[in-house]
């Protein structure tokens, strides 16, 4: 029974998700929403890129920054949006409460929500990446793509983002008036501690542990290792480590911290009820 | 009778109200937003996330050291951006879906004063934060600074916000007609910007039309100019004129604000025909 509630919640959400998404406008508008804004903050890298190093796109340096940033389309998408679905529907469309008296499961109810987030990041990473490929010789060979290192890593992941995201989520339950800045604010932090496009050795030394302690950090280095091995391995911060160390290092970040975020929105979820939170708007 | 003829009962008409619906518009931007100490904190620290990620970038490719100052000058400047996004051209989009539009109609003042109002509490209260950028990415930076003119430096900024806030007021007619899709077109308008304008890289560095083309967002001419006046090396790395900017930026003062003058009237008079003053598309 709880198997099927749980499936139940999972793709009703994940549908309703995806409706928010895409119907506010036609298709042509929402094509051209999806393409212009992931490429144009590519395009803002790329340009200081090529200014800097005088349009040398061959240069190690500069896939990994483009697949660092096309990846991490997926912490704003997937993280941001399960939490963003309790600000959704708490205070936009004012429906948290009847989601909690329905027979569903209310974290799993939040994780579909960022699934529909999840396709339409896929979209944008996808789009990325293939310009990158097919306007900015980023060199992937698609004959030289470790696909299951790739797809391994990839679904490792989603699920830690989804799981950080209920964490996030929690949090936002328990807070009200400036709930919105939890999951953006969360991510730009991440941005600069995971090496997303810039190598860790590059921040001061004490900030540095904080980068090593946070999963994203080893996810972005697979998937640039799985994609473009030889030219991701160039970079000192991580290179003492094999795919197999990472992956383990991956896995076990991963676990620790989706016990904590289960912890979490468990004990936020519990305050939110006792409080009366879970009904409250405040028109921000 | 007493009551009728006391003083609070003296009814202000003329420039006197226009006057007060501005004040009385700008007040909550001023002083309420100061209130909410937690959005002052994310409104600071969020921009300096995104300056300390493009300095870091800016450090790994070994740029010189005055990039690093335009990233800094550029997060600052995101404050306003965002400001007339979220809070200008999205507002009139809010007001209605928290009912307040048809009372802002209803009342007997002018909705230019609104708009204005909003402009200007929005600007004296955007400018703390933007300040508060600055010295944080000074601070933690080292950025050097090297003024060339105080008095061109004031004009560049004054007529850049004049322009900003201008456009923010046209775009807040537009947005008047929008739905469900006004959360989305401003979302839009935030990385595209951040990229046609050169809020982290010297516009010069783009083709000379897609810059000229950019020039209509008053804080593309306005960054150019300030990064021109107060960078040692920033005449080097300018896209015009510093002279050429400080007119155009006083052109598109003009013709923003009374464009978005006539733009309102005819927005709003559309709105209640097809009665959309009222309605709420979530």
């Amino acid at each position: 029974m709880q198997n099927s509630t749980s499936w139940r919640s999972f793709r009703m959400a994940a549908w309703l998700g995806w409706l928010i998404e895409s119907n506010w406008t036609d298709p042509f508008l929402f094509a051209v929403y999806s393409i212009v804004k992931p490429l144009s903050g590519a395009a803002i890298l790329v340009v200081m890129y090529g200014i800097i190093t005088q349009g040398n796109f061959q240069s190690a340096l500069f896939p990994y920054i483009y697949l660092g940033n096309a990846f991490y389309i997926y912490v704003g998408a997937v993280m941001t949006g399960v939490s963003w679905a309790v600000v959704d529907d708490r205070e936009h469309y004012k429906t948290l409460k009847y989601m909690y008296i329905a027979p569903i499961y209310i974290p799993v109810y939040l994780l579909g929500r960022g699934a529909a987030r999840f396709i339409t990041g896929s979209i944008a990473v996808i789009i990325t990446i293939l310009t990158g490929v097919l306007f900015l010789k980023v060199p992937l060979q698609v004959a030289e793509i470790d696909w299951l290192l790739f797809s391994v890593t990839l679904f490792v992941g989603i699920v830690m983002l989804a799981m950080l995201g209920l964490l996030l989520a929690g949090v936002t339950l328990t807070t009200a008036r400036h709930e919105g800045f939890i999951g953006e604010a969360t991510a730009a932090t991440l941005y600069i501690f995971s090496g997303a496009v810039f190598p860790l050795d590059v921040l001061p030394n004490w900030l540095r542990p904080i980068g090593y302690f946070m999963p994203t950090t080893y996810w972005l280095e697979l998937l640039r290792r799985s994609l473009v091995g030889n030219v991701a391995q160039a970079f000192p911060t991580l290179s003492n480590f094999s795919n197999m160390q990472i992956l383990g290092i991956l896995l076990g970040l991963s676990l620790f911290f989706g016990i904590v975020s289960l912890q979490v929105f468990k004990v936020c979820d519990r305050i939110a009820r006792e409080r009366g939170m879970i009904d409250r708007t405040t028109n921000y | 009778m007493n009551a009728v003829s006391s003083k609070y009962s003296r009814k202000d008409t003329g420039w006197r109200l226009f006057l007060k619906t501005i004040i009385a518009r700008a007040y909550p931007r001023v002083i309420g937003q100061q209130r909410e100490i937690s959005w002052v904190l994310f409104e600071v620290v969020m921009p300096m996330l995104a300056v300390c990620s493009y300095v870091f970038v800016y450090r790994a490719l070994k740029a010189p050291e005055e990039y690093i100052g335009f990233v800094v000058m550029g997060g600052a400047m995101t404050a306003f951006w965002m400001n007339v996004l979220w809070s200008m051209s999205s507002q009139l989009y809010w007001e209605k879906e928290t009912g307040n539009l048809a009372l802002y109609i209803m009342a007997p003042n002018s909705m230019m004063a609104i708009l204005l109002g909003m402009a200007l509490g929005g600007m004296v209260a955007t400018a703390m934060r933007a300040v508060a950028v600055t010295v944080f990415g000074t601070l933690m930076f080292a950025v050097e600074f090297e003024v060339t003119s105080y008095l061109q430096l004031f004009a560049v900024f004054m007529l850049a916000m004049i322009a900003l806030y201008g456009l923010g007021m046209m775009m807040a007619s537009a947005f008047l007609l929008f739905g469900r899709e006004a959360w989305h077109m401003a979302n839009l308008a935030q990385e595209p910007i951040f990229l046609a304008s050169g809020f982290y890289f010297p516009i010069k560095s783009l083709p000379f039309w897609v810059a000229a083309g950019a020039s209509i967002i008053p804080l593309t001419l306005g960054m150019d100019a300030m990064r021109q006046l107060v960078f040692p090396s920033g005449f080097r790395l300018g896209f015009l004129d510093v002279r050429t900017e400080i007119i155009i930026l006083a052109i598109l003062s003009v013709v923003f604000v009374a464009v978005s003058k006539f733009l309102l009237a005819y927005v709003e008079k559309l709105a209640v025909r097809e009665g959309r003053i009222t309605e709420s598309r979530r």
